[in-house]
């Protein structure tokens, strides 16, 4: 007997597409906010998929820390340029430049916070109302509860207790003066998902994503890239270790984690058998238990 | 990897809990998760050590799914929060949502998009005010499977009697209610007890535990695959040479089986045409059907637009300005009656005005209210609109998705109401 069901990763991807197309038409200005992770790119790649044989019909926007890996950046352009979308860069240097943030000092000091400053100032310069992110409620307790569509008042605010409900496929975007929103596509994908996906889409990725040996050095057991952006203590010693890196975002608060995975197939491997969370190499997260939800307030990602 | 095919094979089930805090819906939520391997090592550290600190005896599952700090601080949960596990077989997605009476608009939320409803009810307390209303908004939102788990069964001696009675109880009042099928677990959610794996202190049960009902029950005929219905969310023209007549309709696929060569007619325009192409960047589909999302392309230009309805000839939906819904309200300011909302329904989008309460539903009781017909927040009444346009829609009961709509406040743009066309 003939039967209609989809996988599920065809029935995420038919959802995804849906509410990019949503954004398309409910916004006059939406923007697709690109890392150059894999969250993103598979965001991007469902773009094009949603309004083939038109291009995407919004710009890529990069939020740059100034501390990147240079594979990021060379991919970033690389990829840009096939898919014949325009980008805008949002640079943190410029935020301190300006004197509206106060860059960290020490041993930990990261441009991840900053980044929020930054992402609401290229927002309101290019007056996006509608940002475009590749977060996931797998990622972290506080993102559980975001919605697809998720209101933000004029001050780029997150509210938890003032969400619109949303009911089956129905998405309200509708917004006051200066107010925007933030769309999260792939809200139901795990990690798993987003890999079995890359793999049945034969999706191109950065090359940090694959094990290497790279130039590294291990900080409260976290393994971290040797750069000149992350300060050394004394005792912390670069060594050469074959790694990968699970997320990819600012050089600063991106740990690495031992692997020999070189391929898809590898990685899907070692995610099925792993047991710590992507965000659990993440530094940013680990700083108090609510700290998620605190910059999620604030107006982050 | 030798499931690696099996992982692309898996299938999609949706479900929701009801319950309240005390009903250990929570600790249900994370025994599954605990019980399928879906936690990891630093999520169960990090609850481990807040166990500690509140002086628990035992690794409180239940704060896996306590999301936010302001939750964590009253011990309990607001708003609708998203978990997703996976087992060989299908990945789930559970809409968990808090059972307290003030949140009936969290329930319809994670409700309307649900295959299934996981209800608990307390074996000490037995069937409860709250187990009706739970009931009653699943069955409202024609989730199309309703499992009942009788929890806590450790704390009643594992005693068949208290067990059967409960089911006697529910079975006798779902019958006032449209509900497809029904299911009953005897589970003790804090011990283990036929969540994922059988029981040893209920021989007397025979039938499945609750994971591997939610990983074989039937979910293929729940969506709708007769009435073809293609809401247009945009027109795809491309700006370039190489496209230069290509005119796609994208969208997605609410219900029915579409296929190239299917003669469509098109709504409100009535104009007539036949599929060229179903298809999603350059791939051609020989079918396509709900939930799919697709670009369509017609052998005849005509024009169309955002909110327009491909439908085949010989089948149509209700077209009408005039709709009788079931509402539920979501929030605080009350419904005004000859008020003027905002309404969305698939990708349409119109002004309609409130022309009659028929009633307000007591929710515990099911008794129809005919003498206070205010609608307020959480309150589920029977009301008349018009629209300031025609939408093409068929009976909820019928079809989930040209059933529903939603009801935006023209003032402060929130989602105010959501309605079941009847």
């Amino acid at each position: 007997m003939h039967t209609y069901n989809l996988t599920h990763l065809k029935a995420l991807e038919a959802e995804a597409i849906f509410v990019l197309r949503e954004v398309a038409a409910q916004f006059e200005n939406p923007a697709l906010l690109f890392s150059g992770g894999k969250d993103s790119i598979v965001v991007s790649h469902l773009a094009q998929k949603a309004f083939f044989p038109a291009k995407i019909p919004f710009p890529l926007v990069h939020i740059d820390t100034g501390h990147n890996f240079q594979e990021t950046i060379d991919f970033r352009d690389d990829y840009v340029k096939k898919l014949d979308a325009r980008l805008v860069v949002g640079l943190v240097q410029d935020s301190i430049d300006q004197g509206k943030v106060v860059e960290e000092k020490g041993y930990n000091a990261s441009r991840n916070a900053l980044q929020t400053v930054t992402l609401l100032d290229t927002i309101e310069e290019h007056k996006f109302d509608a940002a475009i992110g590749g977060a996931r409620r797998d990622e972290e307790k506080a993102r559980a509860k975001e919605r697809f569509f998720s209101h933000r008042d004029e001050f780029g605010q997150w509210d938890p207790k003032n969400q619109r409900p949303e009911l089956w496929n129905l998405f309200n975007g509708k917004k006051s003066f200066g107010e925007h929103f933030r769309v999260f596509p792939i809200s139901n994908w795990t990690e798993m998902d987003v890999w079995q996906y890359i793999l049945m889409e034969n999706i191109e990725l950065p090359s940090l994503y694959f094990a290497k040996e790279r130039e590294v050095f291990v900080r409260d057991g976290v393994i971290m890239a040797a750069s000149e952006f992350i300060q050394r203590k004394e005792d912390e010693e670069v060594i050469k270790k074959v790694v990968r890196f699970r997320t990819i975002g600012d050089i600063t608060c991106t740990g690495a984690v031992d692997s020999n995975a070189g391929s898809l197939e590898d990685i899907i491997e070692e995610v099925a058998a792993t047991r710590v969370t992507e965000r659990g190499t993440r530094a940013d997260d680990k700083r108090s238990e609510a700290a998620m939800e605190d910059r999620k307030k604030d107006g982050y990602f | 990897m030798s499931d690696k095919n099996a992982y692309l094979d898996m299938e999609l089930l949706r479900f929701t809990t009801a319950g309240s805090v005390d009903d250990g819906k929570s600790t249900l939520i994370g025994r599954l998760l605990y019980d399928s391997k879906s936690i990891f090592e630093d999520q169960y550290e990090a609850i481990e050590l807040s166990s500690k600190k509140k002086g628990d005896e035992n690794v409180n599952l239940a704060l896996l799914t306590d999301g936010l700090r302001a939750e964590r601080e009253q011990g309990i949960t607001i708003d609708v929060a998203y978990r997703y596990f996976a087992t060989p077989k299908r990945k789930f997605i559970i809409a968990d949502t808090p059972g307290h009476i003030q949140y009936t608009r969290n329930m319809v939320t994670g409700a309307s998009t649900a295959n299934l409803a996981i209800i608990l009810i307390d074996a000490r307390r037995g069937v409860q005010e709250q187990t009706h209303r739970h009931t009653f908004i699943a069955s409202l939102l024609g989730i199309p499977h309703i499992v009942f788990c009788v929890n806590k069964m450790d704390l009643v001696d594992y005693d068949e009697a208290v067990y059967e009675e409960i089911k006697k109880e529910v079975e006798l009042f779902s019958t006032k209610l449209k509900v497809g099928d029904i299911r009953f677990i005897p589970i003790s959610a804090l011990k283990g007890d036929n969540v994922v794996n059988k029981s040893e202190y209920m021989p007397w049960y025979q039938g499945s535990t609750l994971l591997y009902l939610l990983e074989t029950i039937h979910i293929g005929s729940d969506y709708n695959h007769v009435d073809c219905r293609f809401p247009v969310q945009g027109v795809i023209r491309p700006q370039s040479d190489r496209y230069h007549d290509f005119r796609g309709y994208a969208g997605r696929i609410a219900s029915g089986v579409f296929k190239p060569g299917d003669k469509v007619a098109v709504l409100p325009s009535g104009f007539t045409s036949t599929i060229k192409s179903i298809e999603m960047m350059g791939e051609q589909y020989d079918e396509a059907y709900a939930p799919m999302s697709v670009t369509m392309t017609l052998e005849d230009e005509i024009d169309i637009s955002r909110g327009d309805m491909i439908v085949r000839e010989n089948n149509q939906p209700v077209i009408s300005q005039d709709i009788d819904l079931m509402l539920c309200w979501l929030n605080e300011r009350s419904l005004t009656l000859g008020g003027k909302y905002t309404i969305r329904h698939t990708s349409n989008e119109a002004r309609c005005m409130v022309k009659e309460v028929n009633y307000r539903m007591d929710i515990n009781t099911l008794h129809r209210i005919e003498d206070d017909k205010s609608i307020g927040m959480n309150d589920i009444g029977r009301v008349k609109i018009r629209t300031t346009k025609p939408l093409f829609f068929d009976r909820y009961e019928r079809n989930r998705e040209t059933g529903s709509v939603i009801l935006i406040d023209e003032q402060t743009n929130e989602t105010v109401g959501a309605g079941m066309i009847i």
